[in-house]
Order: C-alpha cells, then structure tokens, then sequence
C-alpha cells in the first residue's frame, strides 16, 4: 500500500514538469508534449496530393514510408504558409500514423507546470476551441498548447 | 495444446485432400495405375486417423466408408467405371466439406451425406460393414485393458502366436495415431493380450509431456500370416521401434526382421530391392476362404510400402513460414533498390570527373538487389495448382446442382503467381466458372440438338505473358445470349432504351453494377452479386478482365493480373510539373503530338488523330486538379484502352522513363484520391502518384461525353 503512495507521488513530481516544444505559426506560438514529437525536419518540396484540400500540402517521403503534411497555419483558419527552407516539419505520431506539420521555426523547448496551465477563454471559433487544449503564459508571450488528436482526424476522415 | 495439434492435422489434411483431388483427378483422365488408387487409400486412410484422434465421429465414419471402397478398388474386386468414378469424385468433395465443417464450424448437408453413405455402401461387401470404428479422444491408453481382458480361445491347427514389442515415438502421437486403434486392428486379426510396459516412465517432476514413455508388449494368436500383421503397423513405420516375433518360421523371421530394419532405417531409399523381397509372404499356410479382404491386401502391401517410400522422396524439402516475415523482406528489399537509385543520382551530382570504379560497383550493387528482389518475389509465388483444383470441386457441384454434365480442363497449372493474387482469385473464379455452368454450357439435350458433345467443357488456364498472368476461362457453350442481356440492360435502366451496342458493349454490360440474367435465383448464382463484383476483385488486385463471346461456340473470360503487387512496371511521366507513373500494362502507344493532330469538337472536346481514327483526349493535369505554372504545353500523348474498349488519349507534359517501381499504398495516409492508384518513391527521394487511367478517364468532361454522344448518335 505505501509502495503505490510512493509511486504515485513520483508520478506527481514527474508530471510537475512536462516539456514542451514551442514554435510558431503564422506568426503566433503553439507547443506541442516533447513525447508527441518524433523527430523536426527541414521543409523541403513535396509531392502534390490531388483533389486534397488546402490544408493538406502533400505527401513526403520520411525514410521509405509515405506521411502527408499538414500546413497547420491553413489548418487553424489563418494565411496559407508559403513554405520555404527556413520552415519546419514536426513530424508527430496521431492515431498511430506519422504525420507532418508544417511550421514557421521552432523556438525552443520550455518546461510548463501543469499548474500553469490556463483553460482556453471562450472565444467565438468553435474549432479554435476544439484545436486549443490550453494557454500558458511564457517569457511574457502566449504559447498555445495544440490538442494533436482534434488537429488531425483519424486518417480515413482527413479528406473529405 | 490440442489446438496446436489441430491445426497440424488440418494443414495436412489440406495436403491429404489436394492429393486425393489429384489422384482422383489422374484416374478420371484414364490413369487406372494402381500406385495412384494406393496413393489416394493412403491419403484417405490417414485423414481418418487424424480424425478419429480428435474424436470428428462423422469425418471418421465417412472416410471409413470412402477408404473401404477404395480398398475394394485395390484389391481389384471393384471395376473403376465411370459411375463410380464420378460417386469418388462426389465423395472426395464431400470429405474435404466434412474437413472445413469441422475446422470452421458450421452444417454438413445431412442429405448429401447419407446419399453418398448409402452410394458408398452399395459398393462394400457385406461383412466389411460389421467392422465398426468406434472414434475416441485422446483419453490415454486406458481402454487398453478391455482387449487384454479376452481369453484366449482355444486354438486352430494353423494358428501362430506373435511376439509384438511396440513402443511408440513421440512422432507417432503428433501425427495422430492412436496405439488403441492398433490394437483394435490387432484384435480383429486373433486372440490379442496387451500388456503395457511403463517401466521407462520418469518421475512426475522430471517427466517431459512430449516425450513418450510407454511401450506395449502384445501377444498375438491369430491364423493370419506375418505380412497381414505387419500391415496393421504400416502407418506407424518409422514413428515406432517395432520387433514382431514369430513361434514357428525362426528362418522367415529373421530375413523379415532385418528387411523391416532396412526398411525403417533407410526410408528414403525407393524401390530398394531389401525392401521389396522380404515382403513376398513367407509360404503361407492354406488360407481359409473366409477372409478374402486381408488376404488382398497382403498382395498390394509391398507395393503400398514401395509406393510410399517413393512419395517420402519425391517432394523436395520445404518450410512454412509465416506470411508476415516474408512480406517484411519484401518491404526491406523494396527499399534496397530505392536506395540504389537514390545513390546512383546522389553520384551522377557529384561532378566527380572520374567515377568509373564507383559505377563498376554500383552495377554489381544493382544486380546483387535484383537478385534478392526476384528471389524474395519467388518466396510468395504459388503454382495455381491448388486453386485450380478447388475450382474442379466448384465446377463439379454447379453441375450436379443444374443437372448438366460439365468437365474441367485445366492448363498451366504450375504457372506461379504471388499468394495473395491467388488467395484474392479464388472468389471471382468460382462466380465465373459457376456463371460458366448455370448460364453458359446448354443442357445436355440442347448441346446434343446443337451438333455438340453432351458434356460440357469449361477450360481453366494460366500462363505467364510479358510480365503479367493470363488467366483464361472458357466454355463450349452457347455464349452470351445478346438480345437478352442487352433487354435486361433496358429493363434494369443500365442503357437508354433506344441505344446502340457493339458486341462487345453488350458484353460488357455483363460487368454492369446491379446486372444478373438469371431468370430466378437459384441457389447456384444470381444471388444479386452479379460479375460487377468479379470485375472490382480483379482490378482491386490491378488486373482487367474482358470477355468475348461467340453465339453458340462459348464465351471466354480472359484476367490479365499483375505478377505481383509489390512491384510493377511503369512509364514516369510529368504532369505539370509533378513527376508521375502511369503502369505500362494500360499504355497502348506513345506519341508526339502536333498542332494538326488535334481537332476540336464541340467548345471543350478535342479529338487527336491516330492514322485516320480520332480517339478523345483527356488531360491528365486538367483531371487531377493540378494546374502548370510554367506555358509548357501537354505535348505528349499516351494511347490507353479502358476495359470497355474505349480508347482515349491521355496528354501529359513529358514521359522520361520506363522503369519498375515499389508501389506504396495510400491506405491510411489519405482517403481514396479519383485518379491516383497509390504511390511510389523515385531515385532522388521524392515520392509519384502512381496514376489510375481508368479513373482518370472516367472523371473527364471529355472522354465520357464523347463516350455518350456516340452513343446517342449510333442510336438515332
């Protein structure tokens, strides 16, 4: 019984201080769990989907396997990226599948309080809302926690 | 435990079966060789044991009766007439349904069982049917003591008494012999007194559950002579340390004892002259009459021996290996040659002015990829032997279920193709064929009125054609009935009522979603699934199917299928300015085009000229969405045919290369794309859509409104 009160208090101590890996979007700054994150990569040009949607860029070869790219700017409703090489692609894992989100830089990585974490306001976009997990205050900035799972559907819902 | 065991059993059973089909198979065709009849009781036989271990009562009572009649045909009391040919074959389909009803669950058509039980039994004489088998589980030797417990009955002139030392391996009970049934067998022979011998078995805590520990010591009194108790153990040889000794002929005994060591100590040795010899039954003693059946079978035992020994070696070695493993290397070597090209370009950009050692190596490099990619293609590749022979049962049950009389040929059945081509051919074969006998061989009155044999032939072939597998299926009978299909059509609302088909439109429509011409459902085809569904199978696996048809000949069915999925050939071409691949088995033709080739018709529609005959163009870039950023003009032409026949010319910017590439799929990256067929990575990393020019065709304005206006205007 004291073995587990042990543990969970660890547990406690560990979630104290999650790392997160922030970066910017069109200009505002997002964060990400540093555990979501599988690897960054440099932009470089991708291969065209047809018929995709706006927000979906394309598809990439990541070592022999082929992921797409999101623009998560496009995604969020703001201006469409134009993608150059100082951008970056954060390759995360949803639903099991490797993704690519592309982003303006990544800044740097910040280690959050779960306590610091503030609930997003209501604001009048409903999928802001949705893609928004919280808010946090850093360096005197707002850093968006993104909520991965609502970002990119399951796989066979990404195009319409 | 016995789940692992049970799916051994079946696995074999599998292999038993497709034996027995084959066997029987060689004796339709007129091969009465008695090795095959020896080789399909053998089959059957061990079908029974294994069932019988695992307590399948109405497998072990069915194959008991299909076995007894074979052994008739063995011992040469039963004539291989046609009837019974045909009552074997039934009977051969109706084990393998008891095999799968057993494995998978489900209901044996209780009719057909008992006709086939009492069309059996009309050809077993009377006493065989007292023998009664009497199936158990794997309960252990107990029962044993039952048969020991007979008293020995006083005995006859000739009666001998044999010395049995039997001590099975562990082999023997993974095959699924049962010592009881031995014994069993033994007893029907003479007075049996079983004695076990359990003084090798270990202490609980070092005992191994595999292991077997047990060995019986049995005496037997009986008339029958040494061959005929030999033959009892003719299925456990070489599973089993056996020593039969004889009172009376020491002489006969010795030689017959050291033949039996010959014999299972060198199994692989065919026809071997020890083994043979020893067999000819010592002298024996004047056989009383009463027993004709195991005096026969002492006859054929040696040639049985012989027979097995030569299968025992004919097979070359093999191994089963999970599928997942083998697709995993497929996967590794796909990369292999990605990464080859990958280097090679990586070299071509390094302006380096001497690179000619690195290129030797890079060449040998290449080869030594293909190498490993053809032989790890190799490891999936199947003969279609097995499926083939699948189809002969469907083929026979369609006709016994229309009371038409139909014969299977089947030609190239040791064309190989990949496993999962196979495993996904199977359905849409067996709607054809079963198409083929409800709806295209006539009855046989008809056929007879018609100048034609009353049995119906259906030809089922395969054969390799650049690069791809052919599949043919073709009937002699009356064909497509147009006029009909075409009515349907009408009816069904496919085809505007005043249109105007070719032959090959109207066949076509066959193919047609929601199509089926049978006039009531029965129960063979008509189910409301109609060839649409054969149609999707084949292209799902990236085949074509086409049919022609000729009225009162027959109609043949011809797939064209990839030899595999993992790689194909394709042309790379480019698409505003994207790099794409279109598979080479749908090009036709390519061409530059000029100015005065293409004509317009209409506002939008453009038509190119190919020697005189205008086929629609369809621009890919346009089709897909994309659109150029530089002035660059589609200039070059892709001739392609549609499954329909319809031709259209597809205009991309540029075609630079014809090569083979790794095809990845799409599935859970993104949804289903209109066009695209999957995706492939090119020398420099990048990946291409590998395109679809059915659908392509299909989406555009272009080709599908000249598709209609010809139709109208052929209808006016």
């Amino acid at each position: 019984m004291q073995a587990e009160v042990k543990q969970t208090d660890q547990e406690v101590k560990h979630a104290e201080h999650s790392e997160f890996v922030s970066f910017t979007v069109a200009g505002q700054a997002f964060c990400l769990k540093i555990t979501q994150i599988r690897e960054i990569r440099r932009w470089s040009p991708v291969t065209i989907l047809p018929h995709a949607p706006a927000d979906v860029l394309g598809v990439m070869n990541l070592r022999g396997a082929v992921i797409p790219i999101y623009d998560l700017s496009a995604r969020f409703g703001l201006q469409q990226t134009e993608a150059s090489e100082r951008n970056v692609v954060i390759v995360v894992s949803v639903h099991g599948k490797p993704v690519g989100l592309l982003a303006e830089s990544v800044s740097e990585i910040i280690s959050i309080n779960p306590d610091d974490i503030q609930d997003t306001p209501p604001v009048d976009s409903r999928n802001t809302m949705e893609y928004i997990q919280g808010i946090i205050s850093h360096d005197d900035t707002m850093v968006r926690i993104i909520n991965l799972d609502a970002v990119i559907s399951a796989p066979e819902q990404v195009l319409p | 435990m016995s789940g692992s065991i049970q799916d051994t059993f079946f696995e074999e059973c599998e292999e038993l079966l497709e034996a027995t089909d084959e066997g029987l198979t060689a004796i339709e065709g007129g091969d009465h060789d008695p090795e095959v009849v020896n080789a399909i009781f053998r089959a059957v036989h061990s079908i029974k044991g294994g069932a019988g271990a695992f307590g399948l009562d109405d497998l072990v009572a069915f194959a008991h009766r299909f076995e007894t009649v074979f052994d008739e045909v063995r011992s040469n009391r039963l004539e291989l007439d046609e009837k019974l040919i045909q009552l074997l074959l039934r009977s051969s389909d109706h084990l393998s349904a008891l095999v799968e009803v057993a494995r998978d669950g489900g209901e044996v058509d209780e009719a057909h069982h008992d006709t086939l039980l009492a069309a059996l039994d009309e050809y077993i004489p009377e006493e065989e049917e007292d023998l009664t088998f009497e199936p158990m589980g794997l309960g252990g030797p107990a029962p044993v003591a039952d048969l020991g417990a007979a008293p020995a009955a006083p005995a006859a002139p000739q009666e001998e008494t044999y010395r049995i030392r039997f001590q099975p391996l562990k082999e023997m009970y993974g095959t699924g012999n049962e010592p009881f049934f031995l014994f069993q067998a033994l007893k029907d022979l003479g007075d049996l007194t079983v004695k076990l011998d359990e003084n090798e078995l270990p202490g609980f805590d070092s005992m191994d559950m595999a292991e077997s520990y047990l060995a019986w010591d049995l005496v037997l009194v009986t008339k029958e002579t040494r061959s005929i108790v030999e033959a009892v153990f003719e299925f456990v040889e070489g599973l089993c340390e056996l020593s039969i000794e004889g009172d009376g002929d020491a002489e006969a005994e010795a030689n017959a004892l050291a033949a039996l060591d010959a014999m299972f100590s060198a199994p692989a040795e065919p026809d071997s002259g020890a083994a043979a010899v020893p067999f000819e039954p010592p002298a024996p003693a004047p056989q009383p009459e009463a027993k004709p059946a195991p005096a026969a079978e002492k006859a054929s035992a040696p040639k049985a021996e012989s027979g097995k020994q030569e299968q025992r070696s004919g097979p070359k070695p093999t191994l089963r290996v999970e599928l997942e493993r083998v697709d995993r290397l497929i996967n590794a070597v796909g990369e292999l040659i990605i990464n080859h090209s990958m280097l090679a370009q990586q070299i071509a950009n390094l302006n380096v002015s001497d690179t000619r050692d690195v290129e030797t190596e890079l060449e040998g490099f290449k080869n030594l990829a293909r190498d490993i990619q053809e032989g790890v293609m190799a490891i999936r590749a199947q003969p279609v032997k097995p499926l083939f022979q699948r189809m002969a049962r469907i083929v026979r049950e369609a006709s016994a279920a229309t009371e038409k009389t139909c014969k299977l040929v089947n030609e190239g059945e040791n064309t190989e193709v990949d496993k999962t081509v196979i495993e996904r051919l199977s359905d849409p074969l067996t709607h054809i064929l079963r198409n083929a006998v409800d709806h295209g061989i006539e009855k046989p009155e008809d056929r007879e009125a018609a100048g034609k044999s009353r049995i119906g032939e259906i030809r089922l072939s395969a054969s390799h054609r650049s690069g791809s597998v052919c599949i043919e299926i073709k009937d002699d009978g009356a064909g497509v009935n147009r006029p009909r299909v075409k009515q349907i059509a009408i009816e069904k609302g496919l085809i505007p009522e005043n249109a105007e088909l070719t032959d090959s439109e109207i066949d076509n429509l066959l193919f047609a979603p929601g199509f089926s011409t049978a006039k009531e459902v029965s129960n063979l085809s008509g189910r409301g699934v109609g060839m649409d569904v054969v149609k999707n199978a084949v292209t799902g696996l990236g085949g074509r199917i086409n049919i022609s048809s000729t009225p009162g000949k027959g109609s043949t069915f011809t797939i064209i299928l990839p030899l595999t999925l993992a790689v194909m050939d394709g042309m790379v071409v480019s698409v505003a300015d994207q790099t794409m691949v279109v598979p080479i088995t749908s090009i036709v033709e390519t061409m530059r085009g000029s100015d005065d080739m293409i004509n317009s018709l209409g506002a939008d529609g453009t038509l190119l000229s190919i020697r005189g005959n205008f086929v629609p163009i369809c621009d890919v870039a346009g089709g897909l969405g994309l659109y150029r950023e530089s002035d660059q003009q589609a200039g070059v032409y892709l001739l392609v045919e549609t499954e329909t026949g319809q031709r259209c010319a597809l205009a991309v910017d540029d075609i630079h290369d014809q090569r083979q590439v790794v095809i990845k799929s799409l599935d859970g990256v993104c949804g289903e794309i209109p066009g695209v067929a999957a995706a492939t990575i090119l020398g420099d990393g990048k990946i291409a859509m590998i395109l679809d020019p059915e659908s392509i065709i299909a989406a555009s304005p272009t080709a599908a409104a000249f598709d209609t206006e010809r139709r109208m205007s052929n209808a006016s």
